[in-house]
């Protein structure tokens, strides 16, 4: 390049300005962490005195109750289940939505946008309010459990997704533009086959974090193992509560494995 | 300046470039009125350092790269002023091979090169990968002219280099085209696997009548393969001339100072 060099930092008098300002804002920063902690009453002392409550209560769990497990093992499919049509569902329409919003390949700008608003509507949403509103709307159950995973998981899969779409080799793509081929043959072959492993990986996860997320919406009656929990805690059922929870952490480990195994083959 | 000499020649152009321009939109020339054409049958070559230019005439040709003036004609039509489908069929006459290869690394050396002939297959069973007969024939017989006959079910990431690239001139082969156009073909390659890539675009053009445009940093190897060469200099065409008639003087103005070591 034959033209100048584009100017250095500036330096001077507005160095000492920033210093001042970056130090103002540190002490900012640190006044409202400390009024925080106040805010939150946190203190050690109170912990310390709840401690041999908890360990009351965690000794009164003991031992797990066996005659529940039918129903727990019940619930707890009802859970994996939830988990696996939510995030089916959720995978099914977070696909096009990222071709969409991804800024490599959209097809429009108003598309993109659009896309793009979807997955951040639903990604600034909790899924606890998705749920709270699907029970309201269709009842108690794993029905509104399993819309407010498919929905809720659209906000992250989507994204992620998008930046798959936008991290792939760009070649593979001007490679099928170059041999004239349609929009739809450049997306099944430059695009599909590098971001199918990804979009795999993405949705396993997705289904582990479904798998936990379910539990709590049972909580809100959304059905599954969480409902169960939720009843049993409110009968002070404290030895089937731990029979809920030694099956939630089972789960959690052989979904762990499972998508684990799964993402390794693809691999 | 030898511009004017090809004029009186009575040969069919196939490709005929007239002063093609781009200006990126913060000024910067990538390319001032480059004309030129190429006949059917002929190797020409494009020479120059790197960021000259080369790659961005080579991508405004086939409008992977949109030029801002001047006008590329193809067996006499215009390709600069098309638009979606008769764009892609200019594209279809036009092999383009890639530095980077640019296979589908997930699938078959075969099904690479069936993407050279997706323009004519219908859209959806395409894209599910339903090819008939016919056509996986055609794509073996163009994996069998670059001696990759029985590497078709191979997955494309896992040839070597060069065979890699021999199956990216194989999908434009399966496109039919008139011309190809290789933009630094051999420049990810190895010694030995370059040669066998370039002596295979050679035979393309000189026994099987394709136009082969070719875009190479390498004089030497310009020097061995050419039957023409251009020169770009900062965006400029600054040589055009059959190969024997070149010498060293005129070399150095594509190259500059650095002539000598790139001659080396």
């Amino acid at each position: 390049m034959s033209s100048k060099s584009p100017g250095l930092p500036k330096t001077g008098g507005s160095g000492s300005l920033r210093r001042a300002l970056k130090f103002l804002g540190l002490v900012l920063i640190g006044a409202f962490l400390v009024q925080s902690m106040l805010a939150v009453q946190f203190s050690p002392v109170v912990f310390a005195q709840g401690l041999p409550d908890l360990v009351n209560l965690v000794g009164r769990m003991f031992p797990p109750s066996l005659e529940v497990v039918p129903d727990v093992a019940l619930a707890s499919l009802e859970t994996l289940q939830m988990a696996v049509v939510g995030t089916i569902i959720a995978a099914l329409l977070s696909v096009p939505l990222a071709f969409l919003a991804a800024q490599n390949i959209a097809p429009s700008a108003i598309l993109y946008h659009v896309s793009r608003s979807i997955i951040i509507f639903t990604r600034a949403i909790p899924d606890l309010i998705f749920a709270l509103i699907f029970v309201a709307a269709v009842g108690l159950g794993p029905f509104p459990g399993t819309l407010a995973l498919a929905i809720s998981s659209i906000g992250m899969l989507g994204k992620l997704y998008a930046e798959a779409i936008e991290e792939i080799d760009f070649g593979q793509v001007e490679a099928l533009r170059s041999t004239g081929s349609h929009p739809l043959q450049t997306l099944a072959f430059g695009v599909v086959p590098q971001v199918t492993p990804a979009i795999i990986g993405m949705t396993l996860y997705r289904w582990d974090i479904n798998i936990r997320n379910s539990v709590v919406l049972g909580l809100v009656g959304a059905g599954g193992i969480g409902f169960q929990l939720l009843t049993s805690m409110r009968l002070f059922q404290y030895p089937e509560v731990l029979t809920i929870i030694i099956f939630v952490f089972v789960i959690i480990l052989a979904v762990e494995r499972v998508s684990s195994s799964i993402r390794e083959r693809l691999i | 300046m030898l511009k004017s000499e090809r004029k009186g020649e009575s040969v069919t152009e196939l490709l005929e470039v007239q002063k093609l321009s781009k200006v990126y939109p913060n000024g910067t020339r990538a390319l001032s009125e480059v004309s030129f054409s190429v006949t059917p049958g002929e190797f020409a070559v494009i020479v120059g350092r790197s960021g000259a230019g080369k790659s961005t005439l080579m991508r405004c040709i086939n409008r992977l790269a949109e030029s801002t003036s001047g006008e590329v004609l193809l067996e006499g039509g215009s390709v600069t002023g098309l638009s979606n489908n008769d764009l892609r069929r200019a594209r279809k006459k036009m092999g383009f091979v890639f530095q980077q290869f640019n296979l589908v690394k997930r699938i078959s050396a075969l099904q690479n090169v069936l993407c050279g002939r997706m323009v004519d297959m219908p859209v959806l069973t395409s894209c599910f990968r339903r090819f008939s007969k016919q056509e996986r024939q055609v794509a073996l017989e163009c994996l069998e002219r670059v001696g990759l006959g029985d590497k078709a079910a191979q997955r494309a990431d896992t040839l070597s280099g060069g065979q890699q690239q021999r199956v990216a001139i194989a999908r434009a082969l399966a496109q039919r085209p008139s011309m190809i156009l290789a933009d630094e073909p051999v420049a990810s390659l190895d010694p030995e696997s370059a040669k066998v890539v370039m002596d295979t675009l050679r035979s393309l053009a000189n026994e099987e009548g394709y136009a082969v445009l070719c875009n190479l940093h390498q004089v030497n190897l310009a020097d061995r393969y050419a039957d023409r060469i251009l020169g770009i200099r900062e965006g400029e065409l600054v040589l055009d001339g059959k190969k024997g008639d070149l010498g060293s003087a005129e070399i150095e103005s594509v190259y500059g100072a650095e002539a000598q070591e790139a001659l080396r």
